[in-house]
């Protein structure tokens, strides 16, 4: 197996993410593409610590902060978002435009 | 190395299929016009992404990556389409009226991503494979040379912890308690 054949995965997926976070309008579906860009980090850092084979294992370490903080991002993403649905009653990124000039 | 070398490995079928899997469950998670199916798509992709751990030696991580993810996060998203009223069934206007723009960034990136990622790589190939990375050496590296980030996003998780119960409960200031008493009172009466 080659590296590059993860990274192109890992791209493809990336940017299925950025597809997802631009083109979706509700905000708990703009919080599981970014989850999807997470995921393709991840791919990217265990990849790339195949390659390298440190004595650290640095690539997966850092997958792992990487998992730790997507979830401490969905936890307070969706707590946010509770809010802005409690107050607004919609859920819908585009009309939060309160603060738009 | 030809394409005939590369597809005469078995561990390639195995990321043909994986990465199939993955890039078409991704692909639901993004398109799919009922939000609680782009969740368990989800799902798949996280399963399929840890079964590539796997294939690159990673068992701890492929491992955390089916608890964290798949076993929390993904119980989380549900609960917040649940609570958020988030469009459950078919609905027309979960994507923007100009997906196509984004579309293009999208497609661009990955062309720009991938082909430098060729240019870079080539057909570097990877190393250990099969071998397995000991759990052992990951917790010694984690709480060893890494100890000092660990601690931090220890400490972050806390602190969205916190963040994520202040901000998801209600608050009630005690003048509109007294209020509701009141209502309440009222109501009883």
């Amino acid at each position: 197996m080659i590296v590059t054949q993860f990274l192109v995965l890992a791209a493809a997926l990336f940017a299925l993410g950025v597809f997802g976070l631009l083109a979706r309008r509700n905000a708990v579906m703009v919080l599981l593409a970014v989850e999807l860009m997470l995921n393709a980090v991840n791919l990217n850092l265990v990849a790339f610590e195949a390659v390298i084979r440190d004595v650290l294992a640095s690539g997966q370490v850092f997958a792992i902060f990487v998992i730790t903080v997507a979830a401490a991002e969905v936890g307070v993403g969706l707590s946010i978002v509770l809010m802005i649905f409690r107050n607004r009653t919609s859920a819908n990124v585009d009309e939060l435009d309160l603060m738009k000039w | 190395m030809t394409l005939s070398e590369w597809i005469s490995n078995p561990q390639n079928w195995a990321f043909l299929v994986l990465g199939g899997l993955t890039l078409g469950a991704g692909f639901v998670v993004v398109t799919s016009r009922n939000v609680v199916h782009a969740a368990l798509a989800l799902v798949g992709a996280l399963a399929a992404t840890a079964g590539l751990f796997l294939l690159l030696s990673a068992e701890f991580v492929a491992w955390v990556l089916v608890l964290v993810y798949i076993g929390s996060v993904v119980i989380l998203f549900l609960f917040g389409i649940m609570i958020t009223r988030a469009p459950i069934g078919r609905e027309a206007a979960v994507d923007h009226v100009r997906r196509w723009p984004a579309l293009i960034a999208a497609v661009a990136l990955f062309g720009v991503l991938a082909s430098v990622a060729w240019a870079a790589f080539e057909t570097t190939q990877l190393v250990g494979v099969g071998e397995g990375t000991s759990t052992d050496l990951l917790g010694e590296s984690l709480l060893g040379r890494y100890v000092l980030p660990f601690e931090a996003v220890s400490f972050l998780l806390l602190a969205a912890l916190i963040g994520g119960i202040t901000l998801a409960r209600k608050d009630t200031s005690p003048a509109e308690e007294e209020a509701t008493a009141r209502d309440r009172g009222l109501a009883a009466r």
